[in-house]
């Protein structure tokens, strides 16, 4: 293995590369929700007293109860994440699998909020503020819902036995992209349930 | 591919904690009127959350320069294109 490419071989440079890629990938994303969070900050310049007063038709106990869902979810992923690291993937798959399902209570809160704005008469044409709102939210919970099945995926491939100490990258890349989202909605809370 | 020990799921115990508590704080500041303050403080916190988020469950802390520089470019390119825009269109 003199080759001058023999570095590519080595399991610890493909760790690295790979993390690099998705690092790069969530740069690309910090612009996607940074287009909208820049249509959002320009739009509330505009307009403050109907973002001030739209906001509030919002349910902030329900925004709360989903915030800690998702931070539970992202302790899940760290703690499944470690798991694998000692080379226990049984429990690795303990913690993902919660993950999909917290992730799921959160899709399932979403819905409650969106029927009830819409049997309110709230729809994202009623006004920029919600058009934000539904864009926002949406776009967010796509991104939740695949990351439900990325992280299912990681489930099956451990269930196939094909992580291990030694071969952490799916969980861990998968992991990174799990925290991105709750990174979104860290700052979604206070911009639509809490300040509007 | 370092491993983690006890003393990390501890660590992420804690910082789940955290993240909690400010959540909580967040919120009950909300319902509080400060006027021009709400925002800030709404968005200070959002920002500690944040980086707490990044430090230890993406584990940026134990991270060499390259994959720092990777994560911190494009929030500054973020906020430069937030900046610019607002400028632009605030001052029309």
């Amino acid at each position: 293995m003199s080759s001058p490419h023999a570095e590519h071989g080595d399991p610890a440079v493909a760790f690295e590369t790979a993390k690099l890629g998705i690092w790069t990938f969530l740069a690309t994303e910090v612009l996607l929700f940074g287009a909208l969070f820049t249509a959002y900050a320009v739009y509330r310049a505009k307009f403050p007293a109907l973002f001030q007063a739209e906001h509030l038709k919002l349910d902030r106990v329900l925004g709360t109860v989903n915030t800690v869902v998702l931070i539970t979810s992202s302790l899940t992923v760290v703690l499944g994440v470690d798991a694998v690291r000692k080379g226990k993937t049984r429990l690795l798959q303990a913690y993902y699998g919660a993950t999909v399902l917290l992730g799921g209570v959160f899709l399932c809160v979403k819905y409650v909020e969106w029927t009830a704005e819409f049997s309110h008469g709230v729809f994202p044409g009623t006004n920029i503020f919600f058009s934000l709102y539904f864009v926002m939210t949406g776009l967010h919970g796509l991104h939740v819902f695949l990351g439900m099945c990325v992280l299912a995926y990681v489930v099956l491939l451990a269930r196939k036995g094909r992580l291990s100490e030694n071969y952490t990258t799916p969980v861990e890349m998968s992991g990174l992209y799990w925290h991105f989202v709750d990174l979104v909605w860290i700052y979604l809370l206070p911009l639509l349930y809490l300040i509007g | 591919m370092n491993h983690g020990t006890t003393g990390a799921r501890r660590t992420y115990i804690a910082v789940y904690a955290a993240l909690v508590a400010l959540t909580i704080v967040t919120v009950s500041v909300s319902y509080v009127d400060l006027g021009m303050m709400n925002v800030v403080v709404a968005l200070l916190i959002a920002s500690a959350k944040a980086s707490l988020v990044a430090l230890f469950f993406m584990h940026l802390k134990g991270e060499n320069r390259l994959v720092w520089g990777f994560a911190l470019v494009p929030i500054l390119f973020l906020l430069l294109i937030i900046f610019g825009t607002l400028v632009d269109t605030q001052l029309r």
